[in-house]
């Protein structure tokens, strides 16, 4: 799993003397490339494109937008993720946690008090900095798939307690509505779609540029060492345990925040975030776009979550669909689960890997594992 | 006194189910390093069979056993066509068992819907019978029973067979025994079917006594089944069943004389604490 391929010259990795003309002009066109995405992406509210199949209308529609809001939301929690686990080697099932952390802060607090929205934030911030620092304290104690057994277990009792509701504030399996009275009126309301939207889209970019500063910083480095091997990092005098919980936090902390931002674009909290499926999901997103690549659980979030709402309508909107192919559609889980496992088998390196390194490797790889399953087979 | 018997009969059979999960994954674990997410849909798997075959042919036991049968089956064919492709590389094989999990439960969602489907329970089942005043129904007695009974034959198996032996010694260092020249991927695939075959009667139990089997019984087992994992020890067989008795005890207890719910927290603060003092479990060995 843990891929000896750095990530790619972004930041000044080279050095100077074997930085020829060309590598500047590739990174000009990546900046460009990149550039030109986000320009992309901040204008879409104000093109009234029309994608038949693959979005139920024009694209600056409200369905749409706040498919593609979902999207962007996912995406940055998928990141958060993979700088836990493709980055630093930290197999955490408990991840959703923190998502619902940010979630039912804000929504209750803007619910029970009159802080506003602003410090309502502000407390969440807080809040996502206070509680990763403390269970991630215990839970570093252990490492590896003990380290994974006991988020889930943290992130259980807190599923527990949204569920049965002991003090009557997260509302239970139903979850709790935003009180839209409290929110500037620019967020509420099914026409403002395109500035929630807008809204989801920057915390994206926040957590990339956040996250891929993270990386290219010293303590990110050790995190990669980390991950390649933590016996060597201590032997080379570094404690593994302060740069996994600087790590854990990190990526806590960004979960949180994507939470508040998350409810802002749902219209409140629901129970479902707590649940252990979730963070399996955001699993299943960095898996499929790659882990420890660059842009790897970005794209899978944004593929993942697009599969999610759309495949069930897909399938309903082509007309002869015998109820063989229809029922497994209707179960978007059913696809991608079994689209994991090929990935695992066949494609470690997710999605990403197939642009990264083009056909021939890949084939080799396919014939490859063939060969394997035949001599297997010869046994 | 009665509500006190009525909760450790309850809690016993609580522990009964852990104790089944989570004796397996223990197993699987410690044998093979492999945290298997997919026993929650042999757990499923189990369960649905059981119910499907008793609704057919009007035999409980034998849809049991006809859960237990297939689902041992389908973890060895799980072992030995796709577990074993990636020998030694520990979170591809968490990740395969993941994906093996969400689509199987997915898959019978979409076949039988998502939701609960009632589960024909014999009448002797939901009987009650008195204890010192208390009234147990008799499902919390066949659940102890299974318990027992299954820990009684493992126990056997591991300390009096050669297929425990080599069990037992893989535990302890499996490549000292692969040097010695034994070929553990058989006893691989033999504890793997064990796990989820014991998962499979899990399964179909809960269906008992719930009177209904769902998609999503397994997941919420599982999660306290690996709560029992760590507390009893990680590969530590016998450190399983202490600590199914301990959670299944203290969740009951703090449910009934505290605040519904507070069990489930308690049972995580427990593993808190055992992690902060004992990071190896109550009978586990030092993890290196």
């Amino acid at each position: 799993m843990t891929s000896a391929v750095a990530p790619v010259a972004t930041t000044g990795e080279q050095s100077p003397v074997s930085a020829p003309r060309e590598r500047t002009g590739r990174r000009a066109y990546r900046w460009g490339i990149g550039i030109g995405l986000i320009g992309l992406a901040i204008a879409l509210p104000y093109l009234p494109i029309q994608i038949p199949i693959v979005f139920n209308g024009p694209i600056n529609s409200p369905g749409p937008m706040h498919l593609l809001s979902l999207m962007c939301v996912m995406a940055a929690v998928a990141m958060t993720y993979d700088l836990l686990f493709g980055y630093t080697g930290l197999l955490s099932f408990g991840h959703g946690l923190y998502v619902a952390l940010g979630m039912y802060t804000t929504t209750v607090l803007l619910a029970e008090t009159d802080l506003g929205l602003g410090a309502t934030l502000l407390v969440v911030l807080g809040v996502g900095l206070v509680a990763p620092l403390a269970l991630g304290a215990v839970c570093l104690r252990v490492s590896g798939i003990a380290f994974a057994m006991v988020t889930l277990a943290f992130a259980q009792a807190g599923a527990i307690f949204v569920i049965r509701d002991p003090y009557d504030f997260t509302g239970g399996e139903l979850g709790r509505a935003m009180t839209y009275e409290k929110l500037p009126s620019k967020l509420v309301g099914v026409f403002n779609a395109p500035y929630r939207y807008w809204l989801a889209l920057g915390l994206l970019l926040l957590v990339v540029v956040v996250v891929r500063w993270a990386l290219a910083s010293r303590p990110g480095r050790v995190w990669q060492a980390i991950r390649d091997n933590e016996q060597r990092v201590a032997v080379l005098g570094l404690r593994p345990y302060s740069f996994k919980l600087l790590a854990f936090t990190l990526s806590s902390f960004l979960a949180t925040l994507a939470g508040a931002v998350y409810a802002l674009v749902v219209g409140g909290a629901h129970a479902e975030v707590t649940q252990a499926t979730f963070t399996l999901g955001l699993l299943l997103m960095a898996v499929l776009g790659g882990t420890g690549r660059p842009y790897g659980a970005l794209i899978g979030g944004m593929v993942y979550t697009y599969l999610v709402h759309r495949l069930g309508s897909l399938s309903s909107s082509v007309q002869e669909l015998p109820a063989v192919i229809r029922a497994p559609l209707m179960e978007p889980l059913l696809l991608l689960g079994t689209l994991f496992v090929l990935l695992v088998l066949f494609l470690p390196g997710g999605l990403v890997s197939i642009v990264e390194r083009p056909a021939p490797d890949l084939l080799r790889r396919l014939r490859a594992a063939l060969r394997i399953r035949a001599s297997g087979e010869g046994q | 006194m009665s509500s006190f018997v009525l909760m450790t009969a309850t809690g016993l059979g609580l522990a009964a189910l852990y104790f089944l999960v989570a004796s397996g994954l223990s197993l699987i674990f410690g044998l093979m390093g492999v945290l298997n997410f997919a026993h929650a849909a042999f757990l499923t798997l189990g369960g649905y069979t059981a119910w499907l075959v008793t609704d057919a042919t009007g035999s409980l036991v034998l849809g049991i056993v006809a859960g237990v049968a297939l689902a041992a089956g389908a973890g060895a064919l799980t072992e030995s066509a796709l577990l074993r492709r990636m020998h030694g590389d520990h979170v591809p094989q968490v990740l395969l068992t993941v994906g093996l999990l969400l689509a199987f439960t997915a898959l019978v969602r979409a076949v039988f819907g998502s939701d609960a489907r009632p589960m024909p329970v014999p009448r002797w089942m939901t009987d009650v019978t008195s204890i010192a005043g208390a009234p147990i129904p008799n499902s919390r007695f066949v659940l102890i029973v299974a318990a027992v009974v299954v820990y009684a034959a493992l126990a056997l198996f591991l300390a009096r067979t050669r297929y425990g032996l080599i069990v037992r010694a893989g535990v302890e260092n499996r490549a000292m025994v692969t040097a010695l020249g034994i070929d553990v991927r058989r006893a691989f695939t033999l504890v793997f079917a064990i796990g989820t075959g014991l998962a499979a009667l899990a399964g179909s139990l809960v269906a008992l006594v719930q009177d209904v089997v769902s998609p999503e019984q397994g997941m919420s087992l599982l999660i306290f089944a690996f709560i029992v994992v760590i507390i009893g020890g990680l590969g530590s067989f016998h450190g399983s069943a202490l600590a199914a008795l301990l959670v299944g005890l203290v969740q009951q207890y703090a449910n009934f004389y505290a605040l519904t719910g507070m069990g489930d927290l308690v049972v995580v603060l427990l593993l808190a604490g055992i992690l902060l003092t004992r990071p190896q479990g109550l009978l586990g060995r030092r993890l290196a």
